[in-house]
């Protein structure tokens, strides 16, 4: 399990290369002169390219990305055009932000749309199973902007409770939470409840419940784990997608997060400050891909056994002369 | 052959489906005998299964519809009884084994602790006697305690249907219900399987309603045997008299189909067509279509069962023997 922990971690090297990589030559064929940008439509030729020498733009491609994943190595992410300030603190500045976000609204959708699913799977072609898929379509159909709009005018200006924008204290988080939460919330009920229906109709929910068990036994224990699985893996896919920046949310609600900067900067054509967020924004995608696996294996014992070096499953299986050529090759 | 302890009376059970009722279950009956092992054999689709999973009410409603008819277990209408009290008698009373084994066990659970859930379930006693008696149990059908805590994947076919049978009687259960425990195995694994369950019958005294369309299983296992066809019962009696003088022409169909080795036969016999659509069942006799014997009057009604000889029952206006 370990090894297999080590590995994916490893293996997150080249992916970040390659990602990195892609993301410099998509910078280098987009139109646009981050120095012109930065310098203004009044500025000489001559200022205009000695600010590209300084930033080292006109150095061929390879040897940028060179100079990049060197300084990386070193700790350095770049300063940013712009604001001439490190990108790498900006980031972690920033990151808190979307981070509270990002975890607030995706607890409150896994609070509402679990229960939701299960209610609506469980009370299959009831009046309950179709109000919660109505619900969850409405939810899953409206603009995202749009609903956060809603909200600044309900609660911000008709009934003036929650600020319509900006993050002052605790109640300028509630609205966009909230309305990052009304999507995920139905997505993660359409994927219970399908899963949930999948799963009890399965063979061994009728052996359970020929053992005499109880109803809420049956559906819990034994039908909501296998069920799980795939809601794990949506709310961990939403969860990272938020941590890019819940974009929407962030800039109706003015919330100084990743996903203004990160916007900012490709306008800008901010090349250190699109290469520096990508490159963090994709590290993070990767361990929370991992860490969904990792529950993956704990929750199912198939997939654990998956994980398990063919060393440990060689000592499981205690055979000694006709492993032994095996032995050598996991040894290897 | 003691009391009668469960008898069924009268059962229909209908699936009602968007398009279309299927009629699964019509009108059957049935008594099984403390200690008695009945077969129910038929096609695949006569109903056998859902007849077994009424019994322990645990068919899918919807789309099951139990129409008419009681299930009386102890004296008591199964039917009738409140969910609690099912809770009781499941798996404690009356045990199950499922007809795959590669989808019957939770494929998340311990093997172990799924035998002792049940056990847990049905005796008030600590989670570590519970775990004890179901090592025995495994212990019981051929299977080390020490795999106790490993999972239903690490386990071939065979082993699993083992340790459905090990969860099915690990309550000493009154009646059994055995829903093809051996179709899908392997022969090998089949001859183990039966000569375990035919052990295990004779040391707890339990009854057993064997599901099968293995007219072997059948010889090997059981005291009496009803032919299902298309939701009824055919023809009723032991097994010794089934087998000396079947009289329903499909039951003679039935046996015919099977090959013999010592007849030079070169070809197979089947019955000629297929199962009526359950959805639509002709108003007559249900085999008439594919009857030999078949006359005006079949079509039109459908004959009563008769007892043609003593403990043998037909559901024919033509019953008897190879013509």
């Amino acid at each position: 399990m370990i090894r297999y922990v080590v590995k994916r971690l490893l293996m997150m090297i080249p992916i970040l290369l390659c990602i990195s990589f892609f993301v410099m030559v998509l910078i280098d064929i987009t139109p646009g002169d981050p120095a012109r940008l930065l310098l203004g439509n009044t500025a000489t030729e001559e200022k205009i390219e000695s600010l590209r020498e300084e930033w080292g733009l006109n150095d061929p491609l390879p040897v940028r990305y060179g100079r990049f994943v060197w300084n990386i190595l070193h700790g350095d992410f770049g300063t940013s055009y712009q604001t001439k300030r490190p990108v790498a603190t900006e980031m972690f500045q920033r990151f808190p932000y979307t981070l509270l976000i990002a975890v607030l609204s995706l607890v409150l959708s896994v609070f509402i749309g679990i229960p939701l699913g299960v209610l609506a799977a469980t009370h299959q072609y009831t009046i309950w199973d179709n109000v919660a898929i109505f619900l969850s379509l409405i939810a899953v159909s409206m603009p995202g902007f749009w609903f956060a709009l809603l909200l600044i005018r309900y609660f911000g200006v008709v009934l003036a409770i929650l600020p319509t924008s900006g993050i002052e204290d605790w109640k300028g988080w509630i609205l966009p939470t909230v309305s990052l939460a009304l999507g995920y919330a139905a997505i993660i009920a359409r994927q219970t409840r399908s899963n949930l229906l999948e799963v009890i109709r399965q063979d061994y929910i009728t052996t359970a419940r020929a053992k005499g068990l109880a109803e809420g036994r049956v559906l819990y224990l034994h039908a909501m784990k296998n069920a799980i699985i795939p809601v794990v893996m949506i709310v961990g896919s939403i969860f990272g997608a938020s941590l890019g920046g819940a974009l929407i949310a962030e800039i109706v609600f003015s919330v100084p997060g990743l996903g203004q900067y990160t916007l900012s900067g490709l306008s800008n054509r901010d090349y250190p400050v699109i290469q520096g967020s990508v490159l963090i924004l994709s590290g993070l995608y990767s361990v929370i891909i991992l860490v969904i696996d990792l529950l993956f294996a704990l929750i199912d014992p198939r997939i654990r056994s998956q994980y398990s070096s063919k060393r440990e499953k060689i000592r499981k299986k205690g055979g000694v002369a006709a492993n032994e050529a095996e032995e050598g090759v996991a040894a290897d | 052959m003691g009391d009668v302890l469960l008898s069924i009376k009268n059962l229909s059970i209908e699936y009602h489906t968007d398009k279309a009722v299927v009629y699964a279950v019509n009108n059957i009956s049935l008594d099984v005998r403390h200690g008695e092992t009945i077969g129910l054999v038929g096609e695949t689709g006569a109903g056998k299964t859902t007849i077994a999973k009424s019994i322990l009410r645990v068919l899918p409603t919807p789309p099951a519809v139990v129409k008419s008819g009681e299930i009386f277990f102890d004296g008591d209408d199964l039917l009738k009884t409140s969910e609690h009290g099912m809770k009781k008698i499941r798996g404690n009373k009356i045990a199950m084994i499922f007809q795959d084994p590669m989808t019957a066990l939770n494929p998340i659970e311990r093997v172990g602790s799924q035998i002792a859930e049940a056990i847990k379930q049905h005796n008030k006693i600590s989670r570590a006697e519970a775990e004890r008696r179901a090592c025995d149990m495994l212990e019981m059908v051929g299977i080390p305690g020490g795999r106790f805590s490993e999972y239903p994947h690490q386990f071939s076919g065979g082993m699993k249907q083992r340790v459905v049978i090990a969860m099915a009687l690990a309550c000493k259960p009154e009646l059994l219900l055995a829903d093809e425990p051996t179709t899908a195995l392997d022969v090998t694994i089949q001859a183990q399987v039966l000569e375990m369950m035919h052990d295990l019958k004779e040391r707890l005294g339990t009854s057993v309603v064997m599901i099968t369309h293995d007219l072997g299983v059948v010889a090997d296992l059981c005291d009496s045997v009803a032919v299902v066809y298309a939701g009824e019962i055919v023809e009723q009696a032991s097994a010794d008299d089934m087998f000396e003088s079947p009289s329903h022409p499909y039951t003679i169909g039935l046996f015919g189909s099977l090959p013999q080795l010592d007849s030079t036969e070169r070809r197979l016999k089947p019955i000629k067509g297929l199962m009526p659509d359950p959805t639509n069942l002709p108003a007559g006799c249900r085999f008439c279509e594919r009857c030999p014997r078949a006359a005006g009057e079949c079509a039109q009604a459908a004959p009563e069962m008769r007892e043609t000889a003593p403990g043998h029952f037909v559901k024919c206006f033509y019953p008897g023997g190879e013509e």
